[in-house]
């Protein structure tokens, strides 16, 4: 209940955060939301001695557009994403699985970036991105990087932002119509995680489709691409017997046959609706 | 008692908005942890991170070099200064009591037990302090499963206790019950767990001591639900503070579940620790603290046996149970799983005979007491599962099966073959109305339509029968509780004839501020905002036993309406007096005293109230003053009853259960405030809901609690809940004048048996007939897949 004792700092812009994490080190944390760090600073988990705060910093915040994609900066709340019209419209994934993460209050106060840096093994963003094959900008003393979502998720609560490094956006690439996705995920009772979740994007191009995008979160360390789904999907006729076939890949080694089986149903369930939307006139 | 009061009157049987409300939604509450001492420091406890070990040494140098550090004590410093063990409150027969300290002394026996405590001046620095206490603990395996526990060579909790027994009990006639099931048609069997709960009540137990030097006195604030029973076990048996000189006050609490009924090691260690530091101490435990130190609830294994005739008439009931009582005896614990369990399993039926064992088993986990319906609950699920699997053996219809086993109607009192008699009941008119307002058969159509797309709809019922307000004395004493179980009410008529109640019940989310109010205003022809509840303060309330089974309104309520009549009886005498009648000639409403038949001859209740203190003008033989106090000791329980239906759907790709409709109707006896006792309907429906799908206590082998957070210990939500359609029957309690039963507990009871039954009749396709809880989609599907393979 009653964190260690630790020093608490507002950045005023991404370069005084910045600053201030390669002085203090190690014994740093960024917060935005908090959602994730406090609880495990008052369960003592986790002992930062110095907190920068970076949710005040001016441009962090917001969704807009860019190329037809779409951009959310580091600090936006899981509402905000979940409540933009540009959001749904355009990325109607991205904007179901927000607005389903946690519980309202979680929803109002976490942010993206803290999410993505937090990488916890059952949260639901890090399936969005990696469906979206979105990229993670991460801002360290070397300068700007556009990370591919790929590359992003190293392990278990762990990811490849340096901890002298922050995110500041994420770009979420669209291209042209036929565009559908869907997130399906069976919540724990408990903590509003996902027992399972699947995060599937789909492009669809004269009854073809053309390109997929499917994800997996809350089984191992990390949330993890269904490439073989995607290889089931793609160059196959956009018919829902398609998406039923390949769904049957989703069952990755080394789970639980409970596990393998949400998996599979869970993905039929994201595909199918992802295909409505793709389809839809 | 003969007659029962009629809610004629416009404020009984109103649902006056609750008057506690306002402070509540503004936060101007006072919870234990907002109550600020002067110059007071903060309590943190040093826990043992082991289920089972021997404390070789504490070493403290490090925490007490802490500036700001003032002290830490550990178990033997408790003991050394005389702190006594803690004690049982109800005593069985040969029961083992395993010695426990506040503080643990040698042996830590669950991880939680508090060892040592640090006292500072912030509960930051507290914190750290305890950080730095170093316990050397050899460490020992551990007992966890009751069930384990009582195997040959099985770890010893206590060596006062062989093979972790904590007692063995049984009723009923074994005899009869042994040769109706040799004579039986149909016998059905299945072992049935009822698994270990969380109470999780909002507001964390915490409390505040402060000493006085100048006069002796201790003041204790605590999360409790009975201060007066926390007053009386931590002075006389625990601490030796003399109750003239020990106050507990209990001020608003925020929910107790039955979890902040019992004395806990914390308070005594705070109050101890601040009459020993001459400084107030203060402690609030952290949601980790309540999931591993709260009395936990239920957790018992049970083997039934249900033998029918051919008619489908139940003719016997056979039970042998397991109960994991935890690592200590709780304060009330041993009459949980006996006297609150045993004695319900007749449920609403006429069942000629019935055996019950239990065995309450030690082991190194959280102790174990009462939570929300207390032992009835795991009777209801008990006898309602049981009614199912043997409704599908029989091919018969479970609503059917159970109308053809109720009580009649017209055989009350009642007597069970479980020590207990039925005070009042009407069983076949609450199990109609649910039909109806069902529509069973509509119900069953569709379950039948649904089945033929592959779809698995599934209709549970649950008759439960509820006991309140615990009862008589004499009759609790001699079965072994160490207290009596009425309640005391005094009334306080002021000069100016507002009302003052001070009420040994303890309102933590109950309402009592406004269903008393309510009930005196009623009978004093008051306006409700002239009445003051008063609770929760050894200082101020004269005596009282408390809030916990479902009995504050049938006892605690009854209490009150005593004084009120006791008042109302003085204040004709004075009315008399002063119109030159007789006493006899008087009657009283609408707020005046008059003579029967001349109504214009009457004096106002607040001319009356002033004639009283002034004394200037009253009858000769009587005191000046309007004040009395009444103690109310029922001549029995109450009994309410009713049935819920639930109706859910199961997703047979994931072993998902969705809760679609759910159906209760509740025969309570009287009510003073419908929308109060709808709201401990909801609430207690939402938690045997929560029971039947979501949640449970687990450890592992080693006795870590795995479920020690909200992370994961799935309290129920809001969202996963259908509106629940809620009726009434009203049968009157003959046991109290209001008529009035209770209903505090009745949806914990009834609802978990009705989702349960539920879930495995929409299995019931697929060849399954039970289901352990709590159903999560995991063990569904399981289930599911096994069924598969087996046919």
């Amino acid at each position: 209940m009653y964190p260690a004792s630790f020093e608490y700092h507002r950045a005023t812009s991404v370069d005084d955060a910045l600053g201030m994490l390669q002085r203090y080190g190690e014994d740093a944390k960024l917060i935005a939301g908090g959602h994730s760090l406090l609880p495990l600073m008052k369960l003592r988990l986790s002992t930062p001695t110095h907190l920068i705060d970076i949710r005040r910093i001016a441009g962090l915040s917001g969704v807009r557009e860019n190329g037809g994609g779409v951009i959310v900066g580091a600090t936006t709340t899981h509402s905000e994403v979940a409540a933009s019209n540009f959001v749904r419209a355009k990325l109607p994934l991205l904007a179901e699985a927000a607005g389903g993460i946690g519980d309202p209050l979680v929803r109002n106060m976490g942010t993206i970036g803290g999410s993505l840096a937090h990488a916890d093994p059952k949260a639901d963003y890090p399936a969005v991105v990696l469906a979206l094959r979105a990229n993670v900008v991460v801002v360290g003393k070397s300068g700007k990087d556009s990370m591919e979502s790929d590359k992003t998720f190293t392990g278990m609560f762990t990811t490849a932002v340096q901890a002298s490094e922050m995110i500041t956006e994420v770009h979420f690439p669209v291209s042209g119509s036929g565009n559908g996705g869907a997130y399906e995920k069976l919540a724990d009772p408990a903590s509003g995680y996902a027992t399972v979740g699947v995060a599937a994007q789909l492009k669809v191009e004269g009854g073809t489709v053309t390109s997929a995008g499917v994800a997996l979160t809350g089984f191992g360390p990390k949330a993890t691409r269904l490439s073989a789904v995607e290889a089931a999907l793609k160059g196959k006729p956009a018919t829902a017997d398609t998406v039923r076939a390949a769904a049957k890949q989703a069952a990755l080694p080394g789970v639980t046959p409970y596990q393998a089986n949400l998996a599979c149903v869970y993905a039929e369930r994201a595909l199918i609706r992802a295909l409505e939307r793709a389809t839809a006139k | 008692m003969a007659t029962t009061l009629k809610p004629t009157d416009a404020l009984m049987g109103a649902s006056i908005k609750r008057l506690e409300d306002g402070k509540f939604l503004t936060g101007r509450a006072s919870f234990t942890d907002d109550i600020k001492l002067v110059g007071q420091t903060h309590a943190v406890f040093v826990r043992s991170p082991h289920a089972h070990a021997r404390i070789r040494g504490i070493d403290a140098k490090a925490a007490l070099g802490m500036p700001g550090v003032h002290a830490v004590l550990t178990g033997e410093d408790l003991k050394g200064s005389g702190v006594n063990p803690m004690p049982v409150g109800w005593l069985l027969p040969d029961i083992k009591i395993g010695e426990k300290h506040a503080l643990a002394v040698g042996t830590a026996r669950f991880v939680g037990e508090a060892v040592a405590v640090v006292v500072a001046d912030t509960p930051a620095l507290a914190r750290d302090a305890a950080d730095a206490v170093v316990v050397d603990y050899d460490v020992l395996p551990a007992a966890v499963e009751a069930v384990d526990a009582l195997k040959p060579g099985a770890p010893q909790v206590h060596a006062n206790a062989p093979g972790n027994v904590a007692f063995n009990w049984q009723i009923g006639d074994r005899a009869k019950t042994d040769s109706a099931f040799a004579g039986a048609q149909t016998v059905v069997r299945q072992r049935l767990v009822n698994q270990r709960l969380i109470a999780n009540a909002i507001e964390p137990r915490a409390s505040a001591a402060a000493f006085s030097p100048a006069n002796g006195e201790l003041t204790l604030y605590v999360t409790s639900q009975n201060p007066h029973v926390h007053r009386l076990i931590m002075g006389a048996f625990i601490l030796g503070l003399p109750e003239h000189k020990f106050r507990v006050i209990s001020p608003d609490v925020g929910g107790g579940f039955g979890s902040k009924i019992f004395v806990y090691p914390e308070e005594c260690v705070v109050a101890w620790s601040a009459k020993r530091l001459a400084r107030p101490v203060r402690w609030t435990a952290t949601r980790s603290e309540s999931f591993t130190t709260d009395a936990h609830g239920r957790d018992h294994v049970s083997d039934a046996e249900m033998a029918f005739d051919a008619d489908g008439r139940i003719i016997g009931l056979r039970v042998k149970t397991v109960a994991n009582m935890g690592s200590y005896l709780s304060l009330f614990a041993p009459c949980v799983p006996t006297y609150l369990y045993g004695t319900l399993l007749s449920g609403q039926y006429d069942i000629p005979a019935i055996h019950c064992e239990v065995t309450g088993v030690y082991t190194n986990t959280t102790p174990v007491d009462a939570y929300r319906g207390a032992g009835r609950p795991e009777a209801c699920y008990l006898v309602e599962r049981m009614v199912d699997i043997g409704a599908r053996a029989l091919g018969m219809d479970p609503a059917e099966l159970r109308r053809k086993n109720l009580v009649p109607a017209g055989s009350f009192p009642y007597q069970t073959q479980v020590a207990l008699a039925y005070d009042s009941g009407n069983y076949e008119p609450a199990l109609d109305k649910a039909l109806e307002m069902l529509d069973y058969k509509k119900a069953r159509a569709a379950q039948a339509a649904a089945r033929k797309d592959g779809r698995l709809i599934g209709i549970g019922l649950s008759a439960y029968i509820e006991a309140c307000g615990i009862a008589p004395s004499q009759v609790v004493g001699s079965l072994g509780a160490q207290a009596g179980l009425y309640e005391s009410a005094t009334v306080r008529v002021h000069p100016t004839g507002k009302v003052s109640i001070m009420t040994g019940s303890h309102s933590h989310g109950q309402g009592h501020d406004t269903t008393f109010a309510q009930l005196a205003a009623s009978e004093l022809g008051l306006a409700i905002e002239d009445v003051e509840i008063v609770h929760g303060d050894t200082g101020r309330v004269q005596f009282g036993m408390g809030t916990y089974g479902s009995r504050s309104a049938a006892v605690g309520g009854t209490a009150i309406y005593l004084s009120l009549q006791k008042i109302k009886d003085k204040g004709k005498q004075i009315a008399a007096h002063l119109l030159e009648a007789s006493p006899a000639d008087m009657d009283f409403a609408d707020g005046k005293f008059f003579v029967k038949g001349s109504p214009s001859k009457a004096k106002a209740w607040g001319e009356v109230c002033l004639a009283a203190y002034l004394a200037h003008n009253i009858p000769a033989n009587i005191e000046p003053g309007l004040e009395t106090t009444s103690f109310f000791d029922p001549g029995n329980f109450t009994f309410p009853f009713g049935t819920h239906i639930a109706v859910v759907e199961v997703d047979p790709r994931t072993g998902y259960v969705e809760l679609n409709r759910y159906v209760a109707v509740d025969d309570v006896g009287n009510v003073i405030n419908p929308m109060i006792v709808d709201g401990q309907l909801h609430g207690g429906i939402a938690q045997g809901v929560g029971q039947a799908l979501w949640e449970g206590a687990t450890y592992d082998s080693n006795g870590q609690l795995l479920t020690g957070s909200m992370i994961n210990y799935a309290l129920p939500k809001a969202e996963n809940l259908p509106s629940f359609e809620t009726a009434r029957t009203v049968t009157p309690s003959p046991v109290n004048p209001l008529g009035i039963k209770g209903a505090g507990e009745a949806g914990a009871i009834a609802a978990t048996a009705a989702v349960a039954n539920a879930v495995v009749d929409a299995l019931s396709p697929l060849g399954i007939t039970h289901v352990d809880l709590p159903l999560t989609p995991e063990r569904v599907w399981g289930a599911i897949q096994n069924a598969q393979k087996r046919s």
